[in-house]
């Protein structure tokens, strides 16, 4: 163990004050969970950009393929009535 | 699935590339595109990180506690930045190690501002000033490059960097306020600083050799120049206004064109340094060098550490 490449990838997420999801910010190595996480507050919260911290190997993200993307995301596409704007309302409803 | 040629794919890449949609790692695009970024994301890591090395001089000399905690804030900054971009040339394919000895070795180049060395507090204004205000220059529109995990790393960058600019300057003026002795060193930085600064934005448009792919790819925005002349324009009043002079006997002001002409640039200068001839080349990548090596015994102290963790964890 020479090189941080050896080290596992982790992918860092933050959250940014209470009440917010966190949000992937960017990547780091390091040797084990807690070394990523005391790593990534050095790295991405310098300004207090965060309160949580959630480290993620790389290894365990599973990603859909962006070159099926199109016929992946197609059934959503033509599902226009899922909207609210495909529903006509008369004149002089409110609430709805 | 069904099968897609190489020029399809390459036409649909830069349709996306013309609509401004961002290239993301899994996407398909040229190796071309890959390999130019990865040459410049990794050059651009390694020069945050030699960046440390002349500032980094000054760290246990600054004159006050302010000053020192800016400074090592300031630094540290730029360690950051080096792993942010390691990361986006990670995204790529790339072996972070590698590009790191392909620097050690010579392969790899880093920005040629950091071969000159800092004598004088003063260059702790010079280089915030200066260097960090053409870096600004050059990174702005890069938070637009086409590449998603690029642009990302350059949007955190430049919001951690204008600090840097302003306390550079705030000491430059400080130091031209002062005594004479104190105006003279801040002047003399300027006078060093000045013409290598130019540099940065790399040699001129028709000799720029890569240039005119990264500006169809969209991971370049404006030309070497271009942003040359803006620094050029913004930076002679802020040098006017604390009363010292840029070192160049042909600035002026065009009236006509709106932008100040300025003298030609020492180019033989410019590629001696590129070419590992300047002033401090060599002590750069020695310090990088001697860094992993000393540094060794911290990372297989983390790796033991972790170990012993995880063996305390199923025991
Ligand atoms: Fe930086
Ligand atoms: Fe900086």
């Amino acid at each position: 163990m020479s090189n941080s490449s050896d080290w596992p990838l982790w992918e860092v997420f933050i959250r940014s004050k209470q009440g917010l999801n966190h949000k992937h910010v960017g990547s780091l190595r390091a040797p084990d969970a807690q070394l990523a996480i005391e790593n990534a507050r050095d790295v991405y919260t310098r300004r207090s950009e965060g309160i949580s911290i959630w480290v993620v190997e790389s290894n365990n993200l599973f990603a859909s393929d962006p070159q099926d993307s199109d016929a992946f995301f197609e059934p959503s596409e033509s599902k226009v009535y899922r909207h609210p704007t495909f529903y006509d309302v008369p004149d002089g409803i409110s609430h709805m | 699935m069904k099968e897609i040629s190489l020029v399809d794919l390459e036409n649909r890449f830069q349709k996306k590339v013309d609509s401004e949609i961002r290239i993301e790692p899994n996407d398909w695009m040229p190796e071309e595109y890959r390999r130019t970024l990865i040459r410049q994301i990794s050059q651009h890591a390694h020069s945050e990180v030699v960046g440390m090395l002349p500032e980094g001089n000054w760290i246990t000399r600054a004159p006050n506690l302010r000053r020192k905690a800016v400074l090592l804030a300031k630094v540290q900054d730029e360690a950051g930045h080096g792993l942010y971009l390691y990361s986006a040339v990670e995204t790529l394919g790339a072996d972070r190690e590698q590009t790191i000895d392909d620097l050690h070795s010579g392969k790899a180049k880093y920005s040629s501002i950091f071969n000159y060395p800092t004598p004088t507090w003063a260059d702790m204004g010079a280089i915030g000033w200066l260097v960090d205000g053409a870096a600004i220059m050059n990174q702005v529109p890069l938070c637009r490059c086409s590449y998603g995990p690029y642009a990302r790393a350059m949007v955190r960058v430049c919001k951690e960097e204008s600090f840097h600019q302003r306390q550079g300057f705030e000491i430059m003026t400080v130091l031209a306020q002062g005594t004479p002795e104190q105006k003279a060193m801040a002047q003399d930085a300027l006078d060093r600083f000045w013409w290598p600064a130019l540099m940065m934005f790399g040699p001129n448009d028709d000799e720029s050799k890569h240039s005119k792919q990264s500006m169809k790819w969209k991971i370049k925005r404006f030309s070497n120049d271009d942003l040359r002349q803006q620094f050029v324009d913004v930076t002679v009043p802020q040098a006017k206004l604390i009363g010292l002079t840029i070192p160049d006997p042909d600035l002026k002001w065009n009236e006509k064109t709106g932008h100040y002409e300025f003298g030609e640039i020492n180019w033989d200068e410019f590629w001696q340094v590129v070419e590992g001839n300047g002033p401090c080349n060599f002590d750069r990548i020695k310090a990088r060098k001697d860094a992993k090596e000393k540094g060794m015994w911290v990372r297989k102290a983390a790796s033991a550490h972790a170990a012993k963790r995880a063996a305390r964890k199923t025991a």
